[in-house]
């Protein structure tokens, strides 16, 4: 599945979407950063309430396809311009990560 | 062996948002050497987590990359307070991070831990209220 395709599932929005053509494989959930450097593999979807700048660097560094914010979290305009900017995508939905992490089983 | 590629990078203190400037440039510059995904990713995690540190734990410092035809080499040096027990801090959970620091997703006590997963040596040189030198090795293997 790719990026695009799991924005248009009526569950998530788009809040950067740079590089919609990634392929999603697999699921890593978290919101210590250095956890997430430490676990999370190249091209999984990171599921995480953390919505400040240094996500955006985590997810590049990491190279996970999407980040999902999940709980209704967004990112202010500047992180938003950024995550464009740095080729990271971004969805949001109002799901828990559990919910979230389901439906991309 | 041939002088590699280096580079030089100050990593500034105060500003916490821009923290991993360096690393994400050193990530654009092994992918334009066409090194491979797996390596990129070892050198930038590790890079970024040292950063990281120097921002939040030294008030800063600088980071110099070499990249030969068989490794990269990163040193991070910093004036700040020096690590007192280098065993403790390498432990998985340790971590003196601040609250609001913790607030922002650090302070898991990962950072050296992975910095020490994803490189094949590093040697940390600290000294109480003098700084804190790390030099970490990441060997490219064709
Ligand atoms: N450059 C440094 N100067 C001084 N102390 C440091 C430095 N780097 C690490 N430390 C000390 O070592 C501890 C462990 O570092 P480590 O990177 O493993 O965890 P952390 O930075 O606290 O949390 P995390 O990296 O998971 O966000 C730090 O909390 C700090 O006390
Ligand atoms: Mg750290």
């Amino acid at each position: 599945m790719t990026v695009k395709e799991l924005s248009e599932r009526q569950e998530f929005s788009v809040i950067a979407m740079p590089e919609p053509e990634r392929e999603v494989h697999g699921v890593y959930i978290g919101d210590l950063l250095s956890w997430v450097m430490g676990k999370a593999s190249p091209d999984n979807a990171w599921i995480t309430i953390m919505s400040n700048i240094n996500v955006l660097a985590v997810a590049s560094l990491c190279d996970v396809s999407t980040v999902i914010l999940c709980e209704g979290v967004t990112l202010t305009d500047e992180i938003v311009s950024s995550a464009k900017e740095k080729g990271v995508n971004v969805l949001m939905t109002e799901l828990s990560a559990y919910e979230t992490a389901v439906l991309l089983s | 062996m041939s002088d590699g590629v280096k580079f030089h990078y100050d990593v500034d203190g105060e500003d916490f948002t821009s923290a991993g400037r360096a690393s994400v440039m050193v990530k654009k510059t092994l992918r334009e050497l066409g090194l491979s995904p797996e390596i990129i990713r070892k050198v930038s995690v590790a890079m970024y987590e040292g950063e990281i540190n120097m921002v939040i734990h030294a008030g800063g410092g600088c980071a110099d990359v070499e990249i030969t035809e068989n490794k990269v080499i990163i040193v991070l040096s910093d004036h700040g307070p020096g690590i007192a027990d280098v065993s403790l801090a390498m432990q998985e959970g340790y971590s003196t991070a601040s609250d609001q620091v913790r607030s922002l997703g650090f302070g898991a006590g990962m950072g050296l831990p992975n910095m020490k997963r994803y490189t094949d040596d590093m040697v940390i040189e600290s000294e109480v209220g003098k700084g804190t030198t790390i030099t970490m090795t990441v060997n490219i293997n064709a």
